[in-house]
């Protein structure tokens, strides 16, 4: 006796009930195992820095082994925390106009936040 | 769509009646860290633009965070942060199939309230002490 309820054809396409979703699922979760590895090497590399004036930290992120995670940490967050506000959207927001605005403004914030935090990191590694 | 809800029929109750589990409180606590990291991830972003910016901007900013609102605001962003990462290898175990049993699913929540609480306080009697 099958333990599934699910016809052959149901399991070749590999769908659930509303049909798509599984790579949001998957980019969620990959996107949270790049930040269980980027925040605590950032924050361990920040905590063990000594020297937190402002040559210092400019020293500290100069170096390569510091500025890529930190980049990497604050272009992955943002695009992992948009992609989870976007399930909120999604769930509580169902006006015609409201929902479609707050989605484009979560996606442009995104990438607006990202592309900020990246130019800052490479300008306080790379600049005078 | 619905261009906001005009059907005047009662829904269905939910916290009325749902027997409360911690997995619950769990659930929604993880939602509403997504919420407080944005905030601190903007937080991390000015900071940085701050330090590219030059040493006046960078003290401005400084100055801001480790005021004593300031502290105030980055303990609770640190444990919102530990908080969402722990809940995210809660997740993940979900995920790999293992420790639905209700006993497991309720342990695994607990443990992960518990250890944000032991790691934010490490963190910062680290910071503010040693």
């Amino acid at each position: 006796m099958p333990n599934t309820l699910r016809t052959p054809l149901a399991k070749v396409r590999g769908l659930g009930a509303a049909r798509e979703g599984t790579e949001h699922h998957v980019s969620e979760r990959v996107g949270w195992i790049a930040l269980l590895i980027l925040a605590p090497y950032c924050l361990i590399s920040f905590l063990i820095l000594g020297d937190y004036s402002y040559p210092g930290v400019r020293e500290w992120i100069a170096k390569p082994w510091n500025a890529l995670p930190l980049a990497l940490l604050v272009f992955v967050g943002f695009q992992n925390l948009a992609l989870m506000i976007r399930v909120v959207i999604e769930d509580y927001i169902h006006g015609r106009f409201s929902r479609s605005a707050l989605l484009i403004l979560n996606t442009f914030a995104a990438i607006a936040l990202s592309v900020t935090g990246v130019w800052g990191v490479f300008v306080a590694a790379l600049g005078r | 769509m619905a261009a906001g809800w005009s059907d005047p029929r009662p829904l269905s109750p939910h916290l009325g009646v749902w027997k409360w589990h911690v997995t619950m409180a769990g659930s929604i606590l993880h939602r509403m860290t997504v919420f407080a990291n944005y905030a601190g991830l903007i937080i991390l972003a000015v900071w940085l633009c701050a330090l590219a910016m030059g040493p006046a901007a960078f003290a401005n900013v400084n100055g801001l965070l480790w005021s004593a609102p300031g502290k105030f605001i980055l303990v609770g962003l640190t444990a919102s942060t530990v908080y969402f990462l722990l809940s995210a290898i809660r997740h993940l175990i979900w995920d790999a199939g293992k420790g639905f049993e209700l006993g497991a699913a309720n342990m695994l929540t607990w443990l992960s309230f518990v250890a944000t609480i032991l790691v934010t306080a490490a963190l910062w009697g680290w910071l503010l002490l040693g």
